[in-house]
C-alpha cells in the first residue's frame, strides 16, 4: 500500500521528470511526438478531472442551498445559468452560430458572457485608482519615491503629460527600460534559479509534500 | 594640279583605311579580351559544402561555401536543389535567390563550437516545407551559383541527405549548467545535514502564524489561493507545498480553511495535501472535503466568485500563493477592503507591483520557493536555498565578467571574449 502511495508517485515522477528535462535537448522526431503524445494525455486527464471540478461544484452549491446558507440564492443563480448554458449548448450542438445566424448558444457567450467579463475587468481601472491613492500617500521615504517616479511615468505615458513636461518622456522611459528592467531580471534570475530547484528537489523526491505527506 | 590632288586623296584615303583597321582590329581585341577577362572573373563559389542541418530535427540541409571576389550588392546568389544522381545544373530548381553580401555564418544563431564555416563564409539553410520537399533519409542534389549581369557561374554539384539529430549541441551549455547547478543544490542539501545554516528572515513568512492566529481569535476562515496556472507549473506546486504548511497550523488552531480552485487537477492535489496535514496536526475529525472547491477556469467568473466569498464570509487572513495576472489586483483590492491580512507570494514578476501595493506582506519571486524551507526549517529544504544563493553569486560574477569582456572586444576588435560570452549564451 504504501509502495501505491509514496514509492509509485515518487518513482513516475523522477523517471518523467527525467525524461521530459532529457526532451528539451532532444531535437529528434521521436522526441518532439513524444511531447505531444504526453501534452494529449495531459488534455485528456485535464478533461476527466473537469467531472470532478463540476461536480465539487455541484455539491458545494447544493450543500448552501440545502443548508440555506447566507448568499444561498446566488447558488440558484449558478445552478441555472449552468444547466441553461448546457442546455443551449446541447440544443446548439455547441455552435455559436449556423449559416451565419447566431444560436442561443452563442447568444449566451457573446451578450452575457463576454459583457460579464469586460464589466469585471473594467472593475480594475477603479481598483487601481483607489490602490495607487493608498500606496502613493507619501508617507515615508521610499513612497515619496515611489510617487515621484509614479508622476513621471504617469507623464510619460500620456500625450497631455508629454505636452506639459516635454522631458516625461525620455524620463519615463529610462525609469523602466533601465531600473525597472534591471530590478525585474534580478527578481527574474532568483525566480529561475527557484523554479530549478524546486524541479530538482521534486525530480529527485526531496520535496514531497505536494504528494500529501512530509518524509517518511 | 589634278592628278597631285587625285594622289593625295588616294593616300589620305589609304592612311583613313589603315586607321579604321587599326582601330577594328583594337576593339575587337579588346571586346574579346574584355570578354574572356570577364569569363575568366565570374568563377562558381569556391569550397562548397553541404551538409545535413546540424542539431535541428531533420528534414533540413544547410549550405556554406567561401566569400568570393565579386560579393557585394551587384551579385546574387542561387540556391538550387534537385534528385540525387543528377549531374546537369540546367535540371536543377532554383529553390532561393538572394544578395550575394548577405546570409553569412556569423549572421546563424550557433555558437563557436557547432559552427561549421569561418564567420565570413556565407551559409544558407533549407528547410522543407510547403514549397521545399525535403524527406529524412532521400539523397538530393544541391549547389549554388553567382549572378552577376547576365552572367552565371554555377558551383560544384553535390549530394546530401537530410536526418533527424539526437542531441543539439548549441544547448550543451544550457546542460552542463543545469547539471553543475543540480551537483551544487545536492552537495550544498549534504552540507546542511552536517551544518547549520543561517536563513534570513521573511517577514511575510513570520506573518502566517499571526495572520492564522487572528483569524481564529475573529472566528473567521482563511482563504487561500493557489494561482491560475496547474500543477505544471513550479510556483502552483510551491503554492500547494505552503498550503500543506498553512492548513497544518489552521488544523492546530482548529480554524475553518477555504481554498477556491481554478483548475481541477489543482483542487485533487490540494485536498489530498490539506487531508494529510490534518492528519499530521492530530485534527483528523476537522478535515472537511469540500474546504478545496472548484470554481471555473475562466480568469474574471474564478475573480468575481472569489470577491464575493470574501465580501460575504469577510476571511481574516488571505493567501494568495502562485501565478496570477489581471485579476491580482481585483482580489487583493476587495480582500484589502474587507480588513484582512494579506500575504501574497508570487513569481509573476508584471504583478508584484499590485501585490506589494495592497498586500500587507509580498513574497517577492523565488521567497515564494523559499517559503517550503522557511517554513519547515529541515536542514534538507534549507540547504536548497543556500545552492540558490551560490548560483546567484555564479550569475552576477558571469553578468560582471561578461560585461568587461563585451567591453573590451567591442574596443579591441578582438575575438576571444566572444568564446567567454557564447558559453553564457542563449541560455533559456
Amino acid at each position: 500500500m504504501i509502495f501505491l502511495r509514496r514509492q509509485l508517485p515518487l518513482l513516475i515522477t523522477m523517471i518523467t521528470g527525467l525524461l521530459f528535462a532529457g526532451q528539451y535537448y532532444v531535437p529528434h522526431p521521436a522526441s518532439e511526438q513524444l511531447l505531444t503524445s504526453a501534452t494529449k494525455w495531459l488534455q485528456i486527464i485535464g478533461g476527466f478531472a473537469l467531472v470532478l471540478g463540476v461536480t465539487s461544484l455541484f455539491h458545494q452549491h447544493a450543500a448552501k442551498i440545502r443548508r440555506k446558507e447566507a448568499g444561498w440564492g446566488y447558488s440558484l443563480v449558478l445552478y441555472a445559468g449552468m444547466l441553461g448554458t448546457i442546455g443551449v449548448g446541447l440544443w446548439a450542438n455547441g455552435k455559436e452560430s449556423v449559416d451565419g445566424a447566431m444560436t442561443a448558444f452563442g447568444w449566451v457567450y457573446s451578450f452575457m458572457m463576454v459583457p460579464l467579463q469586460g464589466t469585471m475587468f473594467a472593475i480594475l481601472a477603479f481598483f487601481i485608482a483607489s490602490a495607487a491613492y493608498r500606496s502613493f500617500r507619501a508617507r515615508s521615504r521610499e513612497a515619496a519615491v515611489l510617487l515621484i517616479a509614479a508622476v513621471i511615468v504617469m507623464m510619460g505615458r500620456v500625450p497631455l503629460g508629454e505636452y506639459l513636461i516635454p522631458l516625461s518622456g525620455d524620463v519615463s522611459q529610462w525609469i523602466l527600460n533601465v531600473l525597472n528592467a534591471s530590478v525585474r531580471r534580478a527578481i527574474l534570475i532568483g525566480v529561475s534559479l527557484g523554479a530549478v530547484a524546486l524541479s530538482f528537489k521534486i525530480i529527485f523526491g526531496v520535496e514531497r509534500s505536494y504528494l500529501g505527506g512530509s518524509k517518511e | 594640279m589634278a592628278v597631285k590632288r587625285g594622289t593625295s586623296y588616294i593616300k589620305r584615303a589609304r592612311i583613313v583605311k589603315a586607321l579604321w583597321s587599326l582601330f577594328l582590329s583594337t576593339f575587337t581585341c579588346v571586346w574579346f579580351g574584355s570578354l574572356a577577362f570577364a569569363q575568366a572573373s565570374l568563377t562558381p563559389p569556391a569550397d562548397l559544402q553541404v551538409i545535413d542541418t546540424p542539431n535541428d530535427g531533420g528534414e533540413s540541409l544547410t549550405l556554406i561555401w567561401a566569400p568570393h571576389a565579386l560579393d557585394g550588392p551587384e551579385a546574387r546568389y542561387q540556391i538550387l536543389l534537385g534528385d540525387a544522381g543528377a549531374t546537369d545544373p540546367a535540371s536543377l530548381k532554383t529553390i532561393a535567390e538572394f544578395l550575394a553580401n548577405t546570409r553569412f555564418v556569423k549572421e546563424v544563431k550557433a555558437s563557436w563550437w557547432t559552427r561549421r564555416g569561418e564567420k565570413t563564409w556565407h551559409q544558407y539553410v533549407i528547410r522543407g516545407g510547403k514549397d521545399i520537399e525535403l524527406s529524412n533519409g532521400t539523397a538530393y542534389t544541391l549547389t549554388v551559383a553567382i549572378l552577376k549581369g547576365d552572367e552565371r557561374a554555377v558551383g560544384q554539384l553535390i549530394q546530401a541527405t537530410p536526418a533527424p539529430n539526437w542531441f543539439n549541441w548549441n544547448q550543451l551549455n544550457n546542460l552542463i549548467l543545469v547539471l553543475s547547478f543540480g551537483g551544487l543544490v545536492f552537495y550544498t542539501i549534504s552540507h546542511a545535514k552536517r551544518n547549520e545554516i543561517f536563513l534570513r528572515r521573511i517577514p511575510g513568512l513570520d506573518a502566517v502564524d499571526e495572520a492564522i492566529g487572528r483569524a481564529t481569535e475573529l472566528g473567521k476562515p482563511i482563504l487561500y489561493l493557489t494561482g491560475a496556472h496547474d500543477m505544471g507549473d513550479p510556483s502552483t506546486i510551491a503554492a500547494a507545498v505552503i498550503l500543506g504548511r498553512v492548513a497544518k497550523r489552521v488544523a492546530a488552531y482548529e480554524t475553518e480553511l477555504m481554498v477556491p480552485h481554478r483548475e481541477p487537477i489543482t483542487m485533487a492535489v490540494c485536498q489530498e495535501i490539506t487531508k494529510q496535514a490534518y492528519l499530521e496536526a492530530g485534527k483528523p475529525d476537522l478535515f472537511k472535503e469540500d474546504s478545496n472547491f472548484f470554481i471555473t477556469s475562466d480568469q474574471f467568473s474564478y475573480t468575481a466568485a472569489v470577491d464575493g466569498i470574501m465580501l460575504r464570509k469577510q476571511p481574516a487572513a488571505n493567501f494568495f500563493m502562485g501565478a496570477y495576472f489581471a485579476e491580482s489586483l481585483l482580489l487583493t483590492e476587495t480582500g484589502a477592503s474587507t480588513g484582512a491580512i494579506q500575504i501574497a507570494g508570487t513569481d509573476s514578476d508584471h504583478q508584484l507591483p499590485f501585490f506589494v501595493t495592497t498586500c500587507d506582506y509580498t513574497l517577492i519571486g523565488e521567497e515564494l520557493y523559499a517559503a517550503s524551507a522557511y517554513l519547515s526549517k529541515e536542514p534538507i529544504q534549507i540547504g536548497t536555498l543556500r545552492g540558490q544563493d551560490i548560483g546567484k553569486a555564479v550569475i552576477l560574477s558571469v553578468i560582471l565578467i561578461g560585461t568587461v569582456s563585451a567591453t573590451i572586444g567591442v574596443v579591441t576588435g578582438a575575438q576571444w571574449p566572444y568564446l567567454f560570452l557564447d558559453l553564457f549564451k542563449d541560455l533559456k
